[in-house]
């Protein structure tokens, strides 16, 4: 399909596109669905829509009364408030109950852009992952995150599903073998130096920075991980028998995403060098999104120079 | 299964007293305090008001009812042997790794509950998303909820009370047990929350003011909140702390903690006696 959108926008119109065939699908928002693209779905569908205003703790525990009665609620907002503001109110009324509660977090990651710190959530992976059978899914494109909200509705159990704001291309709809599955990462190139795991807009990236290497003659496999839990061990695994050494690239603080997750594993399965790329332990900084991405170095180039730091770990 | 009336509610109520505190002190934990307190409300929803089948715990068309107030587990167990949705003698597990009857209530293990909750302030919320889901079916079933007054100190209650009457959830009831006390003393100390009546009207819902232990006044609540349209309601039940058992009544230092055998053995009596002067009326 080609071209560009924003996974919140895709994200938005798959609520519509599926409505029809979800008749238990509802949504809430807190005042934010002009921004986590909900709005669409509140138009076409208003008797199935509820603004709760700016008071996310209380939509996640109206989110978890509605899924105690068999509906499907998608809870929207920031991913800044539903990780972080709502955090104990998914832990305790949604992921303890294990009720099935999607809970959507916009504008995920620094290239939220010029609102700037309190806004770019860079920890949200972490603290969802931590709760006990939460799942937790990045998709990288506008065409994954639309399979991604259809497997998430035929997905019983409590979900986080995390948005981007800046229009990014699409391409996994044109790359061969590509299929989607809830928890199977998938591999977008093959190679056998290094593996790159990725999620979000990173993937693209890490495509991008797997073409640069392979102008320096080394052989990247990029994997997009966009279930970050369960993580795909058996794919992990391989990569790390094959390629001998991994980096991660998440737009998420180094500590306990992604990176972290795959350490976990891999140090207990097969200790090969893992280089965690993402935000080191810092704020997030206001810019356009491009120059905060940037200024963190979560570009093709800054992946290309972990993958180069991961080869050199190797023995 | 007929309604009980006001005698029989009573009797009900000294024996889910005397189960509630038998139960905590078995467990040597618990929190004896609040249970008595909210006793007779529970007893009066169970007994009286709603529509549940214990043979059938999951029952589409049933009430709902969420102990927003967690932590007086006892009493909801209680009340839910009582009723028969599990053995009463399965309270002598409450709070055991042997058994389900965990400290705070878990819908997904104790047959009855509809909300798992223990995190004050949460449990609100979950009750406006109940009565919503009801709407969206068009159903007349209806949902409950019980809080505790310290519970009011959590914003989080405030933003479910907005949602409520925002969405006009007549079908939404809830007793606040105004028992006056928290873990660190009275409510008027620690934060204070009166005049909670016109909080409550503030928010744009049907307030009603009853004594929390006169079944009649409850039963008249619960009707009057059953007629009501257009709003949520809130029976604010003013209440003792520690209810029916002498030496806890009024007591904050008896919100969290378990009788030792010598006060338990006081207790079961003053209970008992209760018991039995009831049954000879």
């Amino acid at each position: 399909m080609a071209g560009k959108i924003a996974t919140r926008n895709a994200y938005g119109e798959a609520l519509v596109e599926l409505a029809e065939k979800y008749p238990e699908l509802v949504v809430l928002d807190a005042d934010l669905s002009g921004a986590t693209m909900s709005k669409f779905f509140a138009a076409a569908y208003p008797d199935r829509f509820f603004d709760c205003g700016i008071a996310e703790c209380n939509m996640t525990g109206i989110a978890a009364g509605l899924a105690a009665d068999g509906f499907k609620p998608f809870a929207n907002t920031f991913a800044m408030f539903a990780a972080g503001r709502a955090y104990e109110q998914v832990r305790n009324s949604v992921g303890y109950p294990h009720l099935n509660v999607k809970i959507v977090g916009s504008h995920g990651g620094v290239s939220v852009g010029e609102d700037g710190a309190t806004h770019q959530c860079i920890e949200d992976f972490a603290l969802m992952r931590e709760i006990p059978g939460m799942l937790v899914c990045c998709p990288c494109d506008g065409h994954e995150m639309r399979l991604a909200v259809e497997a998430l509705l035929n997905y019983e159990g409590p979900a986080y599903l995390r948005l981007e704001r800046p229009a990014t291309e699409i391409f996994t709809d044109e790359t061969e073998g590509y299929e989607f599955a809830l928890g199977k990462g998938a591999v977008l190139r093959d190679g056998s130096d290094v593996s790159i795991v990725a999620a979000g807009i990173m993937v693209g990236k890490a495509l991008e920075a797997a073409k640069l290497l392979e102008t320096e003659g080394v052989s990247a496999r990029v994997i997009d991980m966009h279930t970050i839990k369960p993580l795909d061990t058996g794919l992990l695994l391989k990569a790390a028998r094959e390629t001998g050494c991994v980096v991660t690239s998440e737009e998420h603080s180094v500590l306990g995403g992604l990176g972290g997750a795959v350490c976990e594993y891999l140090s207990g399965a097969c200790p090969v060098p893992v280089v965690r790329h993402g935000v080191e332990d810092d704020f997030g900084r206001s810019g356009t999104a491009n120059a905060v991405l940037e200024y963190f170095g979560l570009t093709a180039e800054g992946i290309a120079e972990k993958a180069r730091l991961a080869i050199r770990l190797k023995k | 299964m007929e309604k009980l009336p006001v005698k029989d509610l009573q009797r009900m109520a000294a024996k889910g007293r005397l189960l509630a505190v038998d139960a905590v002190h078995t467990a040597a934990s618990g929190h004896p305090g609040g249970s008595l307190s909210c006793m007779d409300m529970l007893t009066a929803l169970y007994f009286n008001e709603m529509n549940v089948d214990p043979k059938n715990p999951r029952m589409e068309e049933r009430d709902r009812f969420v102990l927003s107030k967690g932590h007086c587990a006892p009493a909801l167990y209680a009340v839910l042997a009582l009723r028969g949705f599990f053995p009463v003698e399965e309270l002598k597990l409450l709070r055991s790794i042997k058994a389900h009857l965990s400290g705070h209530p878990d819908m997904r293990h104790v047959p009855g509950v509809d909300m798992s909750t223990g995190s004050l302030g949460q449990g609100l919320s979950t009750a406006v998303g109940m009565a919503m889901a009801a709407k969206l079916r068009g159903s007349a079933r209806r949902c409950y909820a019980v809080c505790g007054d310290g519970e009011m100190a959590e914003g989080q209650i405030w933003e479910a009370a907005m949602a409520a009457a925002k969405w006009k959830l007549d079908n939404l009831c809830i007793f606040v047990d105004v028992n006056g006390l928290q873990i660190d003393g009275r409510t008027a100390d620690v934060m204070p929350l009166e005049p909670l009546d016109k909080k409550f009207e503030a928010f744009n819902w049907n307030v009603i003011k009853t004594d929390g232990h006169d079944f009649s006044a409850i039963l008249a609540a619960l009707a009057q909140a059953r007629e009501n349209k257009g709003a949520p309601t809130a029976i604010l039940a003013a209440t003792v702390k520690g209810k029916g058992v002498s030496f806890m009544e009024n007591q904050a230092g008896w919100h969290g903690k378990a009788p030792n055998d010598e006060q338990f053995a006081q207790a079961k009596a003053e209970l008992e006696a209760r018991i039995k002067e009831l049954e000879g009326n």
